[in-house]
Formats: C-alpha cells, sequence, structure tokens
C-alpha cells in the first residue's frame, strides 16, 4: 500500500474491491467530517472541526498532520469514511519529540474494512516523515473499540499514568 | 522497577492454560490439535486440560473434533474474543465489590479500597483490549526477535 506523504495529494489502494485515498484534509472536507462525527460521537460541532482544520490542516504541516480516508465512488463522488489527527510534541511532560494521535474516527458502516489500518500507518508514515520514532495517543478505559484497534497495530502500555482531579 | 515483593498479576492456572491453548489453535485457522500435543508443550496434565477445553466449548471458543487426527479446534473470532473474556471463564476477575463489604466501616478501608479499584479497573481495561489476534501478533513478534538473536549469537 502506499500513503500521501506531507505536501503530497493522495495516493490510493484497494480495500474489498473499493478505492479508499488517505490525503491531506482540505476545508471542503470538513462539512463531512462533522457529519462522522456526528455520526459516531452524536454531537455536532462544527466550530470545533473549522478551528481543528486551520490549527492541523493549515500551519506547521510539518509536524502537525489531518487525514481523512476517501471512498471513491463509481460517479467521481467521493465520500469521507475516516479521519485521523496527529501533531509532533516535544518535551511536554518531560517527553522527547513523539508523534500524538489526537483523534481517530471511521465511518461506523466502512469499520472492519481496514480504513482505520490505513489512517493508522499513514499518519505512522507521517510521523517518521518528521523525524521521530515513536507515537502515543490516549483512550478512555472503557472505550474497548478504540483500544482493541490500538493494541492490534502493536500500541502498547506507554511509561506515562494520566491523573486528573475535580477542582473544588 | 518493581517493589520488593511484587510480581506481576498472577492468573489462576486454568487462565493460563486457557489462553496458550486459544493461541495454539486460533494461531493458525483450521489446526485442530489433540489435548497431549497441547499439555506436552506447556508441561500440563491432559486430564486438568480436558477439564479447561470443556469449559472453552461450553463457551463456544474451541469445538471438539471426532476420529483420526481429531482434537479441538478454535471456532471463535480472535478479533473481537480478549483476554478478558477467556480469563472471566475461569475467575472471578476484579473482587472489588466483596472487598467493600469488609472494608467500609473504616475511613482508611476505604481508601484503601478506592486504590485496589482504580488497579482492578486498569488491568480490566488492559485484558479487555487485548484480543486472541492481537496476542498472535506478540507472540509472532517474540518469535522473530528470539530469531534475529539466535542468527546474530551464532
Amino acid at each position: 500500500m502506499l500513503y500521501s506523504t506531507a505536501g503530497m495529494e493522495a495516493s490510493t489502494y484497494t480495500s474489498a474491491g473499493s478505492a479508499i485515498a488517505v490525503r491531506r484534509v482540505r476545508a471542503t472536507d470538513i462539512p463531512q467530517v462533522v457529519a462522522l462525527d456526528e455520526r459516531v460521537t452524536g454531537l455536532a460541532k462544527p466550530d470545533y472541526w473549522q478551528d481543528a482544520l486551520s490549527r492541523y490542516g493549515g500551519r506547521r504541516l510539518h509536524d502537525r498532520v489531518f487525514l481523512v480516508a476517501e471512498r471513491r465512488g463509481p460517479k467521481s463522488n467521493s465520500t469521507i469514511v475516516g479521519f485521523i489527527i496527529g501533531e509532533v510534541r516535544a518535551w511536554e511532560f518531560g517527553s522527547a519529540p513523539c508523534g500524538w494521535i489526537l483523534a481517530l474516527s471511521v465511518e461506523p458502516r466502512a469499520r472492519l474494512a481496514g480504513v482505520g489500518q490505513s489512517l493508522f500507518k499513514a499518519i505512522a508514515a507521517e510521523f517518521k516523515e518528521a523525524g521521530v520514532n515513536k507515537m502515543r495517543t490516549m483512550v478512555a478505559r472503557d472505550n474497548r473499540l478504540h483500544l482493541m484497534f490500538f493494541r492490534s497495530e502493536g500500541m502498547m502500555a506507554g511509561p506515562y499514568l494520566q491523573l486528573e482531579k475535580e477542582l473544588d | 522497577m518493581k517493589l520488593r515483593g511484587c510480581a506481576e498479576m498472577k492468573l489462576q492456572i486454568s487462565s493460563q492454560i486457557a489462553v496458550f491453548a486459544l493461541l495454539e489453535l486460533a494461531g493458525v485457522p483450521e489446526r485442530q490439535l489433540a489435548v497431549a500435543e497441547i499439555g506436552e508443550k506447556y508441561g500440563v496434565s491432559s486430564h486438568h486440560l480436558a477439564k479447561v477445553m470443556q469449559v472453552l466449548a461450553r463457551a463456544g471458543l474451541v469445538r471438539s473434533v471426532r476420529g483420526a487426527g481429531g482434537g479441538f479446534a478454535f471456532c471463535g473470532n480472535p478479533r473481537r474474543t480478549t483476554l478478558l473474556d477467556v480469563i472471566r471463564l475461569f475467575e472471578d476477575f476484579g473482587s472489588a465489590d466483596s472487598r467493600l463489604e469488609k472494608w467500609e466501616a473504616t475511613a482508611e478501608g476505604r481508601a484503601l479500597h478506592e486504590i485496589l479499584t482504580e488497579i482492578d479497573d486498569i488491568t480490566g481495561a488492559t485484558l479487555g483490549s487485548i484480543t486472541l489476534a492481537t496476542m498472535c501478533k506478540l507472540v509472532g513478534r517474540r518469535r522473530a526477535y528470539a530469531g534475529q538473536a539466535s542468527a546474530v549469537s551464532h
């Protein structure tokens, strides 16, 4: 499989007979990203995704990544079936430069078809291109779907524990 | 770092045997293995293993295959069966609720209960996130590392 790299347009691969392309996000994708996120989370957040576009899809593209997985239809129409966002962060929490996966979502009807895996591999390639050799994410303990996915991609528990406190 | 006297989480022998047997069977689709073959590899009696396999069969994870070359075959979904699913067939994982009854009389007991529950939650999330398919990948990686190390030492 081939994937896009920073600054390049889409590379494609074929999965279960349908062409899926993983590429950098475009402004015109945001309505579909908002709709996909709403289908998955039950909450529409158009302002948040517009802001995410400017933060991760508009500047510092060498260390910020916002990728979408696009299924191309027979009449050159396309559907966004997943997206992933990440960023190379350095020295926070005492951590050496590392790629963080900040968001991942796959269209429920398109799951188990390799979309998440393609997005994961594509962002790993982007992080390598950016010069880091480790990536990290944070998942809610009760989110078995995401935990199982990241585990299946070889992610293991890291050296940090997340702590929090209710404010009085 | 390990605290003195603190080892990794302990699993009951039946749980360990069940995981090993499932990895043997799920790792190679359509594979059939006799109880004695699995038992020999892990140093477990056929009697004990047979009991474990009965539990796995009742849970729909393996089926017995009769006739020459028979034994057991995997029939579950390796991408959806987690270590927690398997372990829960053999032991009462995360018995925080029963502990609470004993300790709720004191603030110290409740505080300790809170910490132990936190540990149980993390352990449960870990075991519940690792499928048999993921374990098979881990086993493959360990074999590859061992192969590389062996090649270097020669």
